[in-house]
Order: structure tokens, then C-alpha cells, then sequence
């Protein structure tokens, strides 16, 4: 029997994913968990006429990214958690100038070179800018292989959209974890037409490319002129406010449940097997899983989350929390949210969630 | 299969653990399944021993990793010092015989004590251990349909090794019929 | 695009002979350049490099930190801005994504040498089909006359009063020698900005870089040995005499790397 799933990594589902949504070009430079992704693209993009190149550093392979989103062609870089710390130079200058890129961080446990085990201990660096200056990454966080597959094209789509990076943050378990995975592109996926009709407003080709008499163009951060960068800012703000049309979540068992456990990614998904045994058990409680990060789901979460009480799980210590305690700031009467940290660099399983969601459940 | 069924494979490297966990894995998915096979990775990879973790589920797999197995194929001594304990109670483990000591084993724990090096020793190849554990775990669990794991051999196996499964098919009988 | 022969003013008048004349990928605006400073003479120099090659309608300007931070506001090009020190990095982005595009990045030492003395090698050894120009003048301008990866042994700088010294400050990196040395760069030389004489070779060797990149026989590399009269405290006479007399001894002109007749051959023999 084939349904047409074949079993592959997470990895390798984000090199096919980039692959099928058209993506050109990579830069990147070997870090574990995550090296079955450029190892796939160093084989895949010179097979179908794209540029691979294994980068001096991660600062390196973010400057090539921002060197071929320049052009207007779909261009990715991946990396490890230290390693997506070297590249945000490069992610607030792309934000600044409004060049897109598709950043992929399956994030390893932290802080400094940390361990290769999973962790989501960049959830800041990666929804709050990361680099210096007000920049902000529109963040997916895929919790399957499939997911990776399926993001890489919502990526692509969404940094031509807003000329920004996307970042796609996995972990080492959504990196290494092996599934069925359906090759499946979506029907609205972007063609290399749609990419260019989307860039032609700004990217650069050389003037001549644009006819006789065009203007040349240039792609810059700094705005040094009285008013100049206060406007720059203004604009970059009300698109990430635009960014909200796009946000995304998913609701899991909540309609009836006492307690609501928010996790992302990885998390996420072993939450949702620790929910399925407790509702077994007869207990009432349910998932909110936030898919996009920055934006995060905040209008969701507020109107799942009333008279409920919250009950966030993430693999560090604590980071999502917040931006959950925030969007329910003015709810703050009517739910609760209290916090179950997985310390990055542990592997768990199911059961290590279901006694945290117990406790959480049967306290006043 | 009944809903869930995981388990953990460990042993040297070299002895094939990732092979099998990949063909059970393959397995699954052919018969509709829902999988998971996750290595160990990195540096644990250069420590001389492998592990990694395959679960089937009729629901989507949550945790790809377990902490308490439902059953495990153990290779080699060090596999079982790290997760004999970890076995369920009600778990069942593939013991290779022909590396681990009777000694060793927790009596309160089912056994499937099974020596796989020299039965592919036997049957022409000793790098087929890992098939005729797997055979024996197949029969063990009731997992799943032995045919489907021959099957998924042709989409595990590539083309150059190909002429070997035959072989392996006997392997993994072989196993199959020793854990009756 | 802008057209540099537009204004009235510098037409020639009655009687009048026109004998210079701006280049038209030039943008024909003063610049923010102190007095003389040479990145004048080395934008005029590129500029005119690309218009007799005719490779200004497909170039792409990455832009570096530093002095020649603006230095797109004077070629009319498409150009991007750069982190600092990644200009050979973002242009490798570029160039792969672009391959028919002509790529050259306009670096000052601090740029090319220091911070992103990583990204210039590893493209460089690379081979990256792109041009980069090095602008030497032994000193950070920018920020006001610290020292350079270039500046000379002794030379005092702001952060170094009491003159470079050797074991602990380091001595000038030579980078044409460093560029001439690796097997992906088809073109390393370095000129002079002080004389006539040596304002024509550097023409000439700006000429073979982007020939070399025209013909795809990878990096090309050409440094400029340039004067920088305020932070030196130096009048312009005397700081173009600076460079024939101090600065020239230690970092030699000349061509350290020339492919081109070697790979024409091998294409002959292929």
C-alpha cells in the first residue's frame, strides 16, 4: 500500500518544501541538529539549475541571503540556535532595507554552545527582532515533518508578501524526528512569476533590465536625513501590524476543557498526546497551539482562554509565557496562567506532561 | 495493530539498529500508519553506541521518544543496562543472546532471549542480526504483519543491495519463528 | 538615469573646448568627501571602467561601512547596502542569484581588512565572479582616524598615540599579496592614487577586473593606495607624497595575480 507518504526528516522535508516553493538559492553554514538541510540542498539546487553554497560563517551565509533577496529571487539560509544568533546582522539589515528571506532555526539547547538536544530557548531572539533595532521576523513554528514541508511554502510566500525574513523555527526533535510526508505542493504555491511580480517593484537587476531611462534603485537601512528614519520605522511598524491578517493557531479539545495547555512546536505536539491520554481518563482539558509566534494569536488565545484556567508548557525557561500573560492582561481577572518549563537539552516523552497537567488541573 | 506500539533499538554501531528502525518505521507507513523514527544524533553518534526510538500509531505520534518503552531489541550489554530498567512493566524485550549474558536479565521483565548473531551466522551473514530481531519483535508484539516489513525492505534497501533481500526474508523469519 | 552631460552649466560656452567631461554612470552631484580625499578619483575611475566596458545597465553597487558608506549616492547603479565587512558575502548572494548581473563591492580598509577580512578571503578563494575594490588609506575615516589593519608601523592614529607598534598592534596587512595567493582569484593588483601616472594604471587594472568577471574567471581584486589628508593633518600635496614615500615601500604596485592568458590557454588546450 503507498498513500504517497514517504518517510523522511524534518530536515529533509524543509529542503523539499524550500525546493518545491522555489527557492534558488542557499547559504548556510554546518551546525547540528540541522545538517541533513544543507546536505539535501548542496545535491537538490544544483540538480534544478539553483546555487548552493556552504557559507565561511553563519555572518557569511545571512550577508549572501540578504545579497540574492536583493534580487527578488527566493533564497534561504538554516541554522542552530548560536548560529541564528551570528545571522541576525544580517536579519535587521533585511528588515531594515525590506529584503525578504527565509531564515529556517532548528534550535539546540542554550545559552552559549548549550548541547544539541531540543530546545525552544529562542522563542525571544526569534519574535522579539533578535537583531539590534525595531525588526521583527514573521515566525512559523512547525511542530511535524510534514509541517516543515507544507511552512517552507506559507514562507517563501510571506517574505515576498512583506519583503521581510521569515523565520521557520523548528527544534532538534521536529529536525530529526522521521514521518510520512506527502511531497503535496499547494495549489496557490508561487511560481517563479509570482515571486518576480511580487519583487518588481524594488528588487535590483542592474537598471538596464528595466528599460531605457529606468532609475537606479537602492536597497538601504540607514536613513540619516531629520524625519527620516522616525517615517522608515512608521512604515515597518504598520506592516508588522499587517503581519496580523496572516497569524495562525490551532484549537485542540478546548471547547469544553477546564484547563488549556498552550505549547508550540515539538512541545506541542507531545502535549497533545499527554491531552488525548487525560481525556481518556475523563479530564477536561484541551490544546491551544500557537502556529505563527510573532504574530502571535492573541485574539485567539483571549477568547479560548476566558473563565479558563492556562497552563503554557515550553522547553525553556520561560519565554512564551510572557506573550501569553500579555495578550490575557486584560482577561487578567477571569483566567489564570501558570507555567511548566521542559529544561532545553531534555528529551521527553508524553508522560512527562501528563502529571505537570494534572497538578496544574486540580490546583485552586 | 492495536492503536499504539513503540519501541527502542539499541546496540554497537554498526549492528544495524538505524537499518531496522527504518524498516519497521517504512513499514508502518506502507500499511497506513502513522510513524516515527527518531536516531540519536551528533555527538552521542561517535560514542560507539546506537540507539533510536520507532513508534506506530493509529492517532498522529505525539513524542517520537519514550521514556518507558513498551518494548525494546537490545544488541549488545551497554544497550541493556540503559534501558532494561526503562522497560515497562508490562513491556517485552529482544534479547541478543549471543552478546548479553543471561545473568543480566530482570526476571521480572518478559524476555524474548534470542541469540541473533549466530542464527545469521547460520544462515550466511552475521550482519543480519538486526533482521532476525526484528523478526523476533514482530512476533513478540503482534505489531505488526511480518509481510509488511518485507515488503518495505524494497523501499528501505536500495537498488545495489537489493540482491541480499531474500536473505534478510529468511532473517527475519528466522526470528519470527524462534519468538513463537 | 540621471544624465550627467543635462546641465547647462558645464556645457561649453562660445569659443569654449570641451576637454573633460563627467562619465555618465557618475552621478553628477558634489560629494561628502572631505578635501582631498582620492574616493573621488577612484568613483570617477569605476565609473568609467563600467561605462567603456558597458556594464553600467547590469551592474549591482554592494555598498560597505565607512567613508564609501554613500558611495551609491554617486554611481548610477542599482546598489544595496551591506552589514560591515560583508560586502563580498552579500555580493556572492547576489551574483549567485544574478548570474548574468556584473557585481563589484567598494570597500575602505576597516571593511575589507578587519571586520571582514572572513568574507573577503573565502569569497575571493571562492572565486566568486565579482570585482572588489580596496580603497587602502592606512586610517578609519569615518569615525575619525582610528587605526587600520593598513596602517603603517609607527603611524599614530587616535587610538594609536604613540604610533603602531609591531607585536601587539600588528603590522599593515598587505592584501594584494594575500589575494594573489589564492587559487580562486583571477586578478589581484594594487595601485595608486597619488600621480597621474599611476591614476592611469589603476584605470587600466579596473579595466582587467571586470574584464576577468565579464568572462567569468572568478574574483577580481584591485587596491587602490589612496590619500586621506584629514586624518593624516596633512595638506593634499603632502599627503600624495606621503603615499609615494611611505606608503608605497611597504605595500609595492603591482600585479600579484593575473590569470587571464593561463585560463584562455587552458581553454585553448580544453
Amino acid at each position: 500500500m503507498n498513500d504517497g507518504r514517504i518517510l523522511i526528516k524534518g530536515n529533509e522535508a524543509v529542503a523539499y518544501g524550500a525546493l518545491d516553493a522555489g527557492c534558488r538559492c542557499y547559504f548556510g553554514y554546518p551546525i547540528t541538529p540541522q545538517n541533513e538541510i544543507p546536505e539535501a540542498m548542496s545535491r537538490l539546487l544544483p540538480e534544478n539549475g539553483g546555487q548552493f553554497v556552504q557559507a565561511e560563517s553563519e555572518l557569511a551565509a545571512s550577508a549572501m541571503l540578504l545579497g540574492a533577496g536583493s534580487c527578488g529571487i527566493p533564497a534561504m539560509t538554516s541554522s542552530s540556535s548560536c548560529g541564528i544568533a551570528l545571522m541576525q546582522e544580517s536579519l535587521s539589515y533585511m528588515a531594515g532595507s525590506q529584503i525578504p528571506g527565509v531564515i529556517v532555526n532548528m534550535m539546540r539547547g542554550g545559552p552559549g554552545l548549550g548541547d544539541i538536544g531540543p530546545s525552544q530557548g529562542d522563542y525571544f531572539q526569534a519574535v522579539k527582532g533578535g537583531g539590534n533595532g525595531d525588526h521583527r521576523n514573521f515566525v512559523l513554528a512547525p511542530s511535524t515533518a510534514q509541517e516543515c514541508y507544507d511552512f517552507m511554502f506559507r514562507a517563501f510566500r510571506l517574505a515576498f508578501t512583506f519583503a521581510n525574513p521569515v523565520m521557520v523555527l523548528g527544534d532538534a526533535i521536529v529536525a530529526q524526528i522521521k514521518e510520512g510526508v506527502r511531497r503535496q505542493p499547494p495549489e496557490d504555491a508561487l511560481t517563479a512569476d509570482g515571486y518576480a511580480a511580487l519583487s518588481a517593484p524594488w528588487r535590483l537587476e542592474g537598471h538596464g533590465r528595466r528599460g531605457p531611462g529606468a532609475t537606479p534603485r537602492l536597497l538601504k537601512s540607514v536613513y540619516l536625513a531629520e524625519g527620516s528614519l522616525a517615517e522608515r520605522n512608521v512604515l515597518l511598524m504598520r506592516k508588522y501590524e499587517a503581519m496580523r491578517a496572516h497569524v495562525d493557531w490551532e484549537e485542540w479539545q478546548c471547547e469544553d476543557a477546564e484547563l488549556i495547555v498552550v505549547a508550540f512546536g515539538s512541545v506541542a505536539r507531545i502535549a497533545r498526546s499527554a491531552v488525548r491520554q487525560l481525556r481518556e481518563q475523563g479530564c477536561r482539558v484541551g490544546l491551544f497551539r500557537p502556529v505563527t509566534l510573532f504574530p502571535f494569536p492573541e485574539a485567539a488565545l483571549r477568547r479560548v482562554a476566558r473563565d479558563r484556567r492556562l497552563l503554557v508548557m515550553e522547553q525553556n525557561t520561560g519565554q512564551m509565557v510572557e506573550d501569553v500573560r500579555l495578550a490575557l492582561d486584560v482577561l487578567a481577572r477571569r483566567s489564570s496562567v501558570s507555567w511548566h518549563g521542559i529544561m532545553p537539552g531534555m528529551f521527553i516523552g508524553a508522560d512527562d506532561l501528563v502529571d505537570p497537567i494534572l497538578t496544574a488541573l486540580r490546583e485552586d | 495493530m492495536n492503536g499504539y506500539q513503540d519501541v527502542i533499538m539499541a546496540g554497537f554501531g554498526g549492528q544495524g539498529v538505524m537499518l531496522i528502525g527504518n524498516l519497521l518505521a517504512q513499514a508502518g507507513l506502507e500499511q497506513g500508519l502513522e510513524v516515527s523514527f527518531i536516531p540519536v544524533y551528533g555527538a552521542e553518534m561517535r560514542g560507539g553506541t546506537a540507539n533510536c526510538t520507532v513508534v506506530l500509531d493509529t492517532h498522529p505520534v505525539g513524542s517520537p521518544l519514550v521514556n518507558r518503552p513498551m518494548s525494546a531489541i537490545i544488541l549488545n550489554e551497554p544497550s541493556l543496562h540503559k534501558f532494561q530498567p526503562r522497560l515497562r512493566e508490562d513491556g517485552v524485550q529482544i534479547v541478543n543472546a549471543s552478546l548479553v549474558s543471561r545473568d543480566l536479565l530482570d526476571a521480572r521483565k518478559r524476555t524474548v532471549y534470542i541469540p541473533v548473531n549466530d542464527m545469521a551466522h547460520e544462515l550466511g551473514n552475521v550482519k543480519m542480526a538486526n533482521v532476525v530481531a526484528l523478526g523476533a519483535w514482530l512476533r513478540a508484539t503482534g505489531a505488526l504483519d511480518p509481510e509488511a516489513v518485507k515488503q518495505a525492505m524494497h523501499s528501505v534497501v536500495n537498488a545495489h543491495y537489493a540482491k541480499l533481500i531474500p536473505a534478510n526474508i529468511k532473517a527475519l523469519e528466522a526470528g519470527y519463528d524462534f519468538a513463537a | 538615469m540621471q544624465d550627467a552631460t543635462s546641465d547647462e552649466r558645464l556645457r561649453p560656452g562660445a569659443g569654449e573646448e570641451l576637454v573633460f567631461d563627467a562619465t555618465p554612470t557618475l552621478a553628477h552631484k558634489p560629494t561628502h568627501y572631505c578635501p582631498g580625499c582620492h574616493h573621488g578619483i577612484a568613483h570617477r575611475l569605476v565609473s568609467e571602467a563600467l561605462d567603456e566596458l558597458g556594464l553600467a545597465d547590469r551592474a549591482i553597487l554592494v555598498a560597505s561601512v565607512g567613508c564609501s558608506a554613500f558611495s551609491y549616492d554617486y554611481f548610477n547603479v542599482d546598489a544595496v547596502e551591506s552589514p560591515h565587512g560583508r560586502a563580498c558575502a552579500v555580493a556572492t548572494g547576489i551574483r549567485r542569484a544574478r548570474p548574468e548581473s556584473i557585481v563589484f563591492t567598494y570597500q575602505g580598509d576597516g571593511d575589507m581588512a578587519a571586520i571582514g577580512l572572513a568574507e573577503s578571503i573565502h569569497a575571493a578563494n571562492r572565486g566568486e565572479n565579482i570585482t572588489a575594490v580596496f580603497i587602502n588609506n592606512t586610517v578609519y575615516g569615518m569615525t575619525g582616524g582610528q587605526m587600520a589593519p593598513t596602517t603603517l608601523l609607527g603611524q599614530k592614529t587616535t587610538t594609536t598615540p604613540l604610533g603602531r607598534h609591531l607585536l601587539g598592534e600588528g603590522g599593515p596587512i598587505h592584501m594584494s599579496e594575500i589575494m594573489g595567493g589564492l587559487a580562486g582569484v583571477a586578478y589581484a593588483e594594487r595601485c595608486a592614487l597619488d600621480s597621474v601616472k599611476h591614476i592611469r594604471q589603476a584605470k587600466k587594472a579596473l579595466l582587467a577586473a571586470f574584464s576577468c568577471q565579464i568572462q567569468g574567471l572568478g574574483f577580481s581584486f584591485v587596491e587602490l593606495l589612496a590619500g586621506c589628508p584629514t586624518n593624516w593633518h596633512l595638506d593634499p600635496v603632502k599627503a600624495n607624497r606621503r603615499i609615494s614615500e611611505e606608503m608605497i615601500p611597504v605595500f609595492p604596485l603591482g600585479v600579484f595575480r593575473d590569470v587571464r592568458e593561463e585560463r584562455k590557454q587552458s581553454e585553448v588546450q580544453a
